[in-house]
């Protein structure tokens, strides 16, 4: 099973681990644990850059595999493992973490050890969530990615973080405790506690009140962390508190946690239920696209609109992926035929097309989103407030921030030509020929999303003439006296500019990026077309 | 030889007791100026070769082999020899972190720390047992014993209440469980488990029908209930426990909450499983009844305390509550991996070091600032940073985090219950698990969510930091590699239910 370098995994897994102890050992000074950080950081971005190169989409399948024993009294094993679907996803974690990292390393100057140890932390056990194959393993990193993040909104977060954050740790532990329970019944079903076996082996196939059960449980423990209409309310609460790296980690990674679970738990392991539920799933997509998006018209606070804008945005992912479900078996997909009159490759097209979209938005939102959070950081480490209202015409005296907030508003709306664009085509598309009126329902979120990036955003922060009545309290990012709005400096600079030229690049040029998630939505569907 | 060696730990602690005792009567050095460290110390020793000698017992045993019977009314199994490392363990780490709070409180440290041996005494007797009449004594000692300990502290009136308390909810508890087991011996005429199991397997026969005096069976079971489940403060026997817990001299609050009610645990386990093998369908949903109101109710009276000792206190009721789910979900028929009589010992594992744990945390803020009060850990990160990431470590332990121990607790509790297919009871058990999350995670948000200024940093003293660090690598080893744990319990678990009849 182990190919030559199935080390990599474990190297990019476990190297994040090494840094935050690194940080509590060594860690002398302040300025050592920030540069030590950074450059320790390096490590798996090089291995998932590395990752991106190796992986051959053309075999597809699980690559790197690497397995060793663990608990074998209940058969779970340390197995890890990447495909299509996870290797862009670890990128964008490592990609974000650097960022993150470098970000901070400008911003954070109180409890700096603590906290440049729990940011090592989180980026271990999101990577661990992507790469690992097993069950236990798999809830060990899902649950553990809780607790650093946990730290940083209660510790480097606003003023109502106590209530914040105790509410983002219960909200997604009672979730996870509930998909632990699925989890346990998929092993008594299955003997089993790889995810890949267990897949195979397809616990509870014939029983759909089990099979539903198991379904929903994991339902929970991923729809809290999407997390999907009504089960979002912790996530305006944690965004608003967070220090800006949180809420970049939190909207760029941590959320993609939940509809990663999806595609790779739900979808193949419970097939019939899927099919059966998959109205439900896409309802409850849509509904959090057009919820999400006239929440946002109304917010008054620049972050509570972009955490809202993500459950808006997160609802694109839970719309694909519920698409797809509905055609996954055979007999849905014979039912699809007879209903539309197309043919079964076209719909099975349009069922990829649907999880390409997800897939796609998972990591365009990770982009998009980051990029907006941190952009949010850089206005409030000058104005040291978010509420709309005291903003107006910063345009003219901010116009580099002006013109990167420009660019991942436009890619947050789909314009074409930005990263946006091509997961809402492939979603919409791919979800038109299955569901179309709940894809057209969803279109109404397009509409509204328009609404609040260019009338809330772009034309009352950026447009207009600069009233300096408005908000009288500026600083400079270093924390000194200014007069007015300042422009980014050169470390916001440098962490904004990789995530706008990612978006030019996807936008113009997305096959390269496709090509991993196609072959990965392929293989589900004939996976599951392949079980009876 | 036999006989006596395979009660070696039990004579260690005998003659450890008695040699504590006659030294303190002999010495006298003059009043003021007795030092209970060296008693304490003694104390330790003993109780660590009582556990050496447990854990040799543990490893030499074949698996393969049958239990071993010693003097007839002790049956030494892996089961036992298992739940005695755990008890040593838990009594060991008590008395190293223990020796400084006792000696600032009080002057009788001799009698004190006999008495905490022969506390252990007390509960190694009572694992192994195998006859209803031993089992009584066995939990009588340990019951008057430890109502002396809890009152132990004669000038604090909260001490003298704790003891007081103890005292006469216990010994209702005692005499109830003496009636149920008069009943017991009248069904069957024996008061050994086996022989009753043999006698009531015998009565019921093929049939369904209950014949014989096989009727006793259910009442005495309730009777005999109700003092074990005292023991183990389980809901409704519960109410003395958090008053208790309280009042006591911490390092006993530490042994009543979770020594003594592994105790407990092992006791009902043998009883049940053994015993009332044949009343299975019986047992299971009053046993699971009890399980979903003690962890409920636990929980939400730990909800509103302000008192971290208390919280503690009430959340150990709690954890009572996830125990007895391991118990509900035993599995005699057809045992497997993840069989409930292995959660139940390994969540008594975990949790013992992690609530030993958690309880001196408390005693080194009572020794430092000497308050139990949550304001007390108000930014104790910046005066005790590794105080405050250790009593973390526990409270994220408690909540059933992974990479601690007390995840592995709750997944094979929860993991027994889903494979009996008690699926209400395994989903209570996960609302409850949110429920207690609430009130560990404000205990960790006083310890590190404040900007405020530095204060003066804490000087815990070396035992207990060396007793808490112990508390936290076991914590963790059984969180991240719980293999040689498991190893173990399968093995304990395994015996315990080959003798099922």
């Amino acid at each position: 099973m182990d190919s030559p370098d199935s080390i990599v995994l474990t190297i990019l897994l476990f190297w994040p681990l090494v840094s935050a102890l690194l940080v509590i050992l060594l860690g002398r000074s302040d300025s050592l644990i920030k540069k030590g950080s950074i450059v320790a950081s390096l490590l798996p971005l090089g291995l998932s850059i590395y990752l991106l190169f190796e992986y051959d989409s053309g075999t597809g399948g699980m690559q790197f595999e690497q397995f060793a024993e663990w608990i074998p009294q209940l058969n779970a094993g340390y197995h890890l493992g990447v495909d299509g679907l996870s290797v862009p996803l670890i990128f964008l974690t490592a990609l974000l973490s650097t960022l993150s990292l470098y970000y901070s390393a400008g911003v954070i100057n109180e409890r700096v050890k603590e906290y440049f140890f729990l940011m090592h932390l989180l980026e271990f056990s999101m990577i661990g969530v992507f790469l690992a194959l097993d069950y236990v393993l798999f809830y060990v990193f899902w649950e553990i990615s809780l607790v650093p993040m946990y730290f940083l909104i209660g510790i480097w977060g606003g003023e109502n973080r106590g209530y914040a954050a105790t509410k983002f740790f219960i909200y997604t532990l009672v979730g996870s405790v509930a998909m632990l329970l699925a989890i346990l019944g998929v092993y008594f079903a299955t003997g089993t506690f790889d995810i890949v076996e267990a897949a195979a082996a397809q616990p509870f196939a014939g029983n759909l009140t089990l099979a539903s059960l198991a379904f929903w449980g994991f339902f929970f423990g991923f729809a809290f962390k999407v997390p999907s209409f009504p089960f979002h309310t912790w996530l305006p609460d944690a965004h608003t508190e967070a220090p800006t790296a949180g809420s970049v980690i939190l909207a760029g990674v941590l959320l993609k946690l939940g509809a990663y679970g999806m595609l790779r738990i739900m979808l193949p392991s419970f097939p019939e239920a899927s099919v059966y539920w998959a109205t439900w799933i896409v309802g409850l997509g849509a509904f959090a696209i057009v919820y999400g998006a006239f929440v946002c018209v109304a917010q008054t606070d620049l972050k509570r609109l972009i955490a809202y804008s993500s459950v808006s945005h997160m609802g694109y992912v839970m719309l694909g992926i519920g698409a797809a479900a509905a055609v996954m078996t055979p007999e849905a997909l014979a039912s699809a035929v007879n209903r539309f009159g197309l043919s079964a490759a076209a719909i099975q097209d349009s069922a990829a097309m649907a999880l390409n979209g997800a897939a796609l938005q998972m990591f365009n939102h990770g982009i998009i989103t980051g990029a907006l959070f941190f952009l949010v950081g850089i206005i409030y480490e000058r104005a040291h407030t978010r509420d709309l209202s005291k903003f107006g015409g910063l345009a003219t005296k901010t116009p580099h921030f002006y013109a990167l907030m420009l660019t991942a508003a436009f890619a947050s709306l789909g314009l074409p030509g930005l990263a946006g664009f091509w997961a809402e085509l492939f979603t919409f598309r791919g979800a038109f020929a299955i569901m179309p009126y709940w894809a057209a329902f969803g279109t109404i979120g397009i509409v509204i999303t328009a609404v609040y990036i260019l009338y809330r955003i772009i034309q009352n922060v950026f447009l207009g003439d600069y009233d300096p009545s408005k908000h009288t309290h500026w600083t400079t990012v270093q924390g000194e006296h200014a007069d007015g709005p300042t422009d980014m400096v050169g470390f916001e600079k440098v962490t904004m500019w990789p995530l706008i030229v990612a978006m030019f690049v996807i936008g113009i040029y997305p096959t390269p990026l496709v090509n991993y998630f196609n072959k990965s939505a392929r293989e589900l569907l004939a996976f599951v077309q392949n079980l009876i | 030889m036999g006989d006596l060696g395979y009660i070696a730990p039990e004579i260690i602690l005998l003659i450890g007791g008695l040699f504590i005792f006659c030294l303190d009567l002999a010495y006298d050095p003059g009043v003021g100026k007795k030092s209970g460290l060296s008693y304490m110390a003694l104390s330790a020793l003993f109780l660590t070769a009582a556990l050496v000698a447990a854990v040799l017992q543990l490893n030499i045993s074949d698996p393969e082999a049958g239990p071993k019977v010693a003097f007839s009314m002790m049956t030494i199994d892996n089961f036992g020899s298992f739940i005695k490392v755990t008890i040593f363990s838990g009594m060991v780490l008590t008395t190293i972190a223990g020796g400084r709070y006792m000696n600032r409180r009080s002057g009788n440290q001799g009698e004190f720390w006999t008495f905490f041996l022969m506390v252990s005494l007390a509960m190694s007797i009572a694992v192994s047992a195998n006859n209803l009449v031993l089992v009584y004594l066995a939990i009588e000692f340990l019951s008057i014993t430890s109502y002396m300990l809890a009152g132990f502290l004669r000038d604090n009136r909260r001490s003298n209440e704790a003891g007081l308390k103890y005292f006469l909810y216990g010994s209702i508890a005692s005499a109830v469980m003496l009636y149920g087991i008069s009943l017991l011996y009248g069904a069957t005429g024996s008061l050994y488990l086996h022989d009753i199991a043999a006698a009531f397997s015998e009565m019921l026969g093929e049939s369904t029908e209950v014949s014989g005096l096989a009727f006793a069976a259910l009442p005495a079971m309730l009777l005999i209930l109700a003092g074990l489940g005292f023991k183990a403060s389980l809901a409704p026997f519960y109410q003395w426990a958090p008053d208790t817990y309280d009042g006591s001299p911490t390092p006993v609050a530490t042994y009543l909450s979770t020594a003594s009610k592994a105790a407990a645990f092992a006791v009902l386990a043998r009883f049940f499983v053994v015993a009332m093998a044949s009343f299975e369908v019986n047992w299971v949903p009053v046993l699971a009844a009890f399980s979903i109101i003690t962890m409920t109710m636990g929980n939400l009276a730990a909800l509103r305390q302000n008192s971290v000792k208390r919280m503690i206190a009430y959340s150990s009721v709690a954890q009572a509550g996830y125990i007895l789910m391991g118990l509900v979900a035993v599995t005699s028929s057809s045992p497997s991996a993840m069989d409930g009589l292995n959660g139940v010992l390994l969540y008594l594992f975990a949790y013992l070091f992690t609530n030993v744990g958690a309880f001196l945390v408390v005693m080194a803020l009572e020794e430092t600032v000497d308050s139990t009060h949550i304001s007390a850990y108000r930014g104790l990160i910046k005066r005790a940073p590794w105080l405050a990431v250790m009593f973390t470590i526990f409270l994220l332990s408690l909540t059933g985090i992974p990479l601690t121990g007390g995840f592995f607790g709750k997944f094979y509790v929860f993991g027994a219950a889903i494979q009996r297919q008690y699926f209400w009871l395994a989903g209570i058990g996960a609302i409850n698990a949110g429920i207690a999350a609430f009130y560990y995670l404000r205990v960790v948000r006083e310890m590190f969510f404040t900007q405020e200024g530095e204060g003066e940093a804490l000087d815990v003293p070396m035992a207990l930091q060396t007793s808490l660090l112990i508390c936290t690598i076991a914590t963790l080893w059984i969180g991240v590699y719980p293999s040689a744990v498991l190893e173990w319990v399968s093995n304990a678990s395994g015996q315990l239910l080959s003798v099922v009849p």
